[in-house]
């Protein structure tokens, strides 16, 4: 390690993510940060500063008005897919600038069932765009993949593999929301959503709520013997040329995604390179998007897939494991708390209490999310 | 007979027997799709010229939408029951460095391959609030 941590996870909760009918979206984040709090062996009235993420909720942070109104300053983040990436990210620089010795970043969300529907508008694009059936971001996701597989070589064999990956990490995961593992005939078996990715090879939108309590890394060890050190956490817009979601036009031309840039630069501030992780959270919005993101974060060449894949590398026990605890996959994706999740079951294994989906000897965790409106964030965790 | 109209302006020429998609383009050749009057160049902000796309390209990537996309923004002339799954793609104009995503009018995904020659059309969508049949442009396969 190059680098002296300033920050430190002490404490990680989760309310599990799925559908509960008659809860809330801040009922669900409540139960989180209590989770959080009780983990971290603090109590809320010592919490100095909240960051709140959420879609669906327009004011997260009044989660405090369940959990106490101490009068500390709370804000709502977005940041789209990457939101839980950012209420970490700006509860550790609070701590960084000295505003706070102990924040709380906290996630909650309590989305329809099917796909998100909103005015073009919201992203800079005309109304005709939405009215001609184009404003999907899904569409993307399948488009990239589609691209993908025909320069690189990958196949459809191979989604199917990552997908049934996912399930079988959900059955190995007690919080998980999709639990029952699927082979991969099955997965193959169902109909097309957006060709060429498949029903069971996509997450869904759910519900539920994710909460980290962060202190100055130099206080952590007061309240835990295993304070996880927070080495990299990084956000990335899109550049021109590139892919992305909801793009009406693109020039001919090779430009990295915002993941790639988002990636390098977490290996920079962290001092590592790809070949240090132990354990890593891709975001598996479908199973191509796991594929793709392999490469963008720097673990295999583009191609590489087919043959790691093949060979297991990213199941527990493979050389790197991705998305131990099934993903978004088999967790769904309540979009403000899905990247608290991410940084829950980094925790949980990076501490060594993962249960039956242990990495062993895992040291050091990274987390990346990608999303509307083509937005990237990356977290390196490490013991 | 009902009368058809663009989906917008300055989005495709019509009514034309070849019509064509309109861009920007700005005085170092860039080409902005959809077509805005002005962009920012730097510090200034910089008149677009109002140019037509050429109508031919190849196949760049594709998806389908099996489902009906939720409307509104969705404004097809259809309902859940009579919705027809569709296909999108990205098309690589020819000669001028822009892929252009559009609706494609093969509606089977396992006929389109990466590559094939494309050719710009226009295809009703949905109706206006005036009973108009709204039209959109769409990429269709060219037999060769």
């Amino acid at each position: 390690m190059t680098t002296v941590p300033e920050v430190a996870v002490i404490g990680v909760g989760l309310h599990p993510f799925g559908r509960y009918p008659g809860k809330s979206a801040l009922e669900m984040g409540e139960d989180a940060a209590i989770d959080a709090l009780a983990d971290a062996d603090v109590d809320w009235t010592e919490i100095q500063t909240l960051f709140a993420g959420s879609m669906d909720v327009k004011n997260p942070e009044a989660v405090s008005a369940l959990l106490g109104m101490t009068g500390i300053p709370g804000r709502a983040v977005f940041t789209g897919c990457a939101t839980g990436g950012t209420s970490l990210a700006m509860a550790a620089q609070s701590i960084r600038l000295g505003e706070a010795d102990l924040a709380m970043a906290v996630g909650l969300d309590k989305h329809k069932r099917g796909a998100f529907a909103d005015h073009p508008s919201v992203s800079g694009l005309p109304e005709w765009y939405g009215s001609a059936g184009l404003f999907l971001t899904t569409h993307f996701f399948g488009m990239k993949i589609n691209r993908y597989m025909h320069e690189h070589g990958i196949t459809e064999a191979t989604l199917a593999k990552v997908a049934a990956k996912a399930f079988r990490n959900g059955e190995a995961t007690e919080h998980a929301w999709r639990r029952k593992p699927l082979s991969e005939e099955e997965i193959l078996a169902s109909p097309y959503l957006n060709y060429p990715l498949r029903q069971f090879m996509y997450c869904g939108p759910d519900e539920g709520g994710a909460a980290v309590v962060l202190c100055r890394a130099d206080k952590a060890r007061e309240y835990t013997d295993t304070p996880i050190y927070l080495r990299a956490s990084t956000l990335a817009s899109r550049r021109e040329g590139a892919i992305e979601v909801l793009t009406p036009s693109l020039p001919v031309r090779d430009t990295a995604s915002p993941t790639t840039h988002a990636s390098r630069e977490a290996y920079e501030q962290a001092g590592l390179g790809p070949a240090d992780v132990d354990v890593a959270q891709l975001q598996d919005t479908d199973a191509g998007s796991e594929v793709i993101h392999m490469a963008e974060n720097g673990f295999c060449a583009d191609g590489e897939q087919e043959k790691w894949i093949a060979e297991g590398a990213t199941e527990i026990g493979g050389r790197l494991p991705v998305n131990t605890d099934g993903g978004l996959l088999a967790n769904g994706e309540p979009v403000g708390a899905s990247g608290l999740r991410q940084i829950y079951e980094l925790v949980n294994q990076l501490r060594g209490r993962a249960g039956a989906r242990q990495v062993e000897g895992a040291r050091v965790g990274y987390a990346q999310l990608y999303g509307a409106p083509g937005t990237a964030a990356v977290t390196i965790l490490s013991t | 007979m009902t009368t058809q109209v663009p989906v917008a302006e300055d989005l495709f020429t019509w009514p034309a027997k070849e019509p064509a998609l309109i861009a920007g383009r700005a005085a170092d050749g860039t080409l902005v799709f959809p077509y805005r009057p002005r962009r920012l160049n730097g510090t200034a902000r910089e008149e677009l010229a109002r140019v037509e796309l050429p109508r031919r390209g190849t196949l760049w990537t594709f998806t389908s939408q099996r489902f009906r996309p939720p409307a509104p923004p969705y404004a097809g002339d259809d309902t859940a029951e009579t919705f027809e799954p569709f296909t999108v793609g990205y098309v690589e104009l020819d000669g001028v460095g822009l892929r252009v995503e559009a609706r494609l009018t093969e509606p089977d995904p396992e006929k389109l391959r990466i590559g094939q020659p494309m050719e710009l059309t226009v295809v009703p969508l949905g109706r206006d609030p005036e009973g108009n049949q709204t039209m959109i442009y769409a990429f269709a396969p060219v037999e060769v």
